[in-house]
């Protein structure tokens, strides 16, 4: 047993708003959304502990909520940094130069995708295409796209985010 | 300059609000539907339309709605399909971002023709702050009694929810769509039965893509045949097409279907040219799962004629010198680019977005990425490209979902097309790392 989660009463009072949007008696429709949520309180991941917890308020058996956090790959089932920042690799940004960027974020943070730097600030995931193609290179980081990436505005993304840790 | 339908309002800056919306003529064909039409009269607009799906299978509209079966007793859904991923299309995210009335306009008068009361938009997880756009404008829309009960005392009752997916590209394919707003992984269900007699929950549904139901407004407002007087034969109305990769004027436009690629490609009003003055090597005009077009068969078909922006033309010559319209992704390559490292990207995409249940995709991605992974770092072989034929060739119509197609056929055209540069990858490992093939040359006509 981990610490005991619980969400705090807005999100649970979100959580009853999105359960009331389906049928009565198919709250596992909810799932995905909650587990965003979750994700988004609980440290930017999904712990066993955190997955047990959604099992239970959706009333749901834990293997269904493991089943789909582990298929869909915006949820990291194991632990990352406070700030994720997930870079597209697919074709069209990489015809505007995303393997550029990536390779110059792999140099600043001195990190290959899929590790988290030493202080636990960053992690830097590869991903497929966020549907930004038109204003490559991008990546986003929490809700946020940030697009027509140059390695000078990654640098000040990048302080940004140094600062306000500080 | 072509008529726009669907972004004629977006550069006024509160579309995205009410209030502005409904000064420009927004909710006018929905209070059109309520107060004069039935059902079956707004199935036949869409139908004389011409409408045909925008996700990128182009299936007629009206008659996808025609099929949705009417027991009693039993709710029908309506599902709208923003779960936007095809590498290439950024249309749908535009779209919703700048006018998301228009998409629940669209939605509250395709429900209606429908018969359903319950209408959920299953929107990609990257995507949330658009969600958050489309539940404002959701939650506005109620205020103002277009959503609801006995919207504006009609007596209909429709009820209109954001729901999101957590990134899977496999979630646009209609039933696996289903599965994950189900709650469930999103593995394709093997059809029949069609949504359209069980789909969510085991109730008729019909998955329709933004555009397509955001379009619905328009057919309305100008009545079906008005609409279907746009485009060119069976290409009717108007598409929204994104233009990335090496041009001037990456962004999405709204064109009349039937212009030609040439004007799009190349016009100061559209993508305004290959950037940096460069020569044009390659085009994939709708989307990564549809054929690659060599330079010499984009702005002309094989038999010399205009090539033009719609489903026919763009898939003229089928697959041996054609591609398809697809989702509107236009991706541009000029001379620089390299085909053989373009084939292994797109492949590693399908690769890690199969969603497994299938041999052939599961296990065929994987091996075709190798490969092409193999070739272009230098280390490839001759029988390599009869292998990677064998694989694709294995993988296309042995699957449940298209997306075995859809990862099959991007390596068939690139193999018909660009055969001599994969040969000059293998042939020459050490110079294939240190620069591009360049243009391919046009083949003799056959004698």
């Amino acid at each position: 047993m981990g610490e005991i989660k619980e969400f705090k009463p807005e999100i649970l009072k979100e959580i009853d708003r999105i359960i009331k949007q389906f049928p009565e008696g198919n709250q596992k429709s909810a799932i995905l959304r909650v587990l965003h949520l979750a994700q988004n309180e609980f440290g930017n991941w999904l712990s066993a502990d955190t997955m047990d917890y959604v099992a239970r308020l959706l009333h749901l058996n834990p293997i269904e909520v493991y089943e789909v956090a582990t298929f869909y790959s915006m949820y990291n089932v194991k632990a990352v940094g406070k700030v994720v920042i997930e870079v597209c690799r697919t074709g069209p940004c990489c015809l505007v130069g995303a393997e550029n960027i990536i390779r110059h974020l792999e140099n600043s943070l001195e990190i290959k995708p899929g590790q988290t730097t030493a202080d636990g600030l960053f992690t830097l995931k590869t991903v497929e295409c966020l549907g930004a193609c038109g204003y490559g290179p991008m990546f986003q980081i929490g809700e946020t796209y940030y697009e027509n990436l140059t390695e000078e505005k990654v640098d000040g993304i990048l302080n940004t985010f140094r600062t306000a840790q500080n | 300059m072509g008529q726009k339908l669907l972004l004629d309002t977006v550069h006024i800056e509160n579309i995205q609000t009410y209030e502005g919306y409904a000064k420009q003529g927004g909710y006018q064909a929905i209070a059109k539907v309520l107060k004069s039409m039935s059902p079956e009269e707004v199935l036949e607009e869409v139908k004389k339309s011409g409408l045909r799906g925008r996700g990128g299978a182009g299936f007629p509209t009206g008659m996808k709605w025609s099929f949705i079966a009417k027991p009693e007793g039993v709710p029908r859904y309506l599902l709208c399909n923003a779960d936007e991923s095809e590498p290439g299309t950024f249309k749908d995210r535009y779209l919703m971002e700048k006018n998301p009335h228009l998409l629940i306009e669209g939605m509250i008068v395709s429900s209606f023709a429908l018969g359903c009361h319950t209408s959920y938009i299953y929107i990609r997880g990257e995507f949330m702050w658009i969600l958050h756009i489309l539940e404002k404008a959701i939650a506005e829309a109620y205020a103002k009694g277009w959503l609801g009960k006995n919207i504006k005392g009609s007596g209909y009752d429709l009820d209109l929810y954001v729901s999101p997916g957590a990134g899977a590209y496999i979630c646009g394919e209609e039933t696996a769509l289903i599965e994950s707003l189900e709650g469930k992984r999103g593995n394709p269900r093997i059809k029949p039965p069609f949504p359209a007699i069980k789909g969510l929950w085991q109730s008729p549904t019909v998955v329709n893509n933004v555009e397509t139901l955001a379009s619905v407004v328009p057919i309305i407002n100008r009545g079906g045949e008005e609409y279907a007087k746009i485009g060119i034969g069976r290409s009717t109305g108007t598409k929204l097409i994104s233009a990335c990769g090496n041009v001037n004027k990456p962004g999405v436009y709204e064109i009349e279907l039937g212009i030609s690629v040439e004007e799009f490609l190349y016009s100061d009003e559209y993508c305004g040219g290959i950037k940096g003055g460069k020569r044009l090597k390659a085009c994939v005009p709708g989307g990564s799962s549809v054929p690659i077009l060599p330079h010499y068969l984009v702005t002309k078909t094989a038999a010399g004629e205009q090539r033009l922006m719609s489903y026919e033309s763009l898939s003229d010559g089928g697959f041996a010198t054609g591609s398809m319209l697809g989702s509107g992704g236009f991706i541009v390559f000029d001379e620089d680019q390299c085909v053989v490292r373009n084939t292994w990207n797109f492949t590693r995409f399908y690769h890690h977005e199969s969603c497994g249940q299938c041999s052939p995709c599961r296990e065929g991605t994987g091996w075709m990425e190798k490969v092409l992974h193999r070739i272009e770092n230098g280390h490839g072989h001759m029988h390599d490209l009869d292998l990677l034929w064998d694989v694709q060739r294995k993988i296309e119509g042995n699957t449940i979902c298209p997306l075995g197609d859809a990862a099959a056929w991007p390596v068939a055209a690139a193999l018909r097309h660009f055969r001599e540069e994969f040969e000059w990858h293998i042939k020459e490992p050490i110079k294939c790392l240190k620069g591009n093939y360049g243009l391919v040359n046009e083949p003799a006509l056959a004698v």
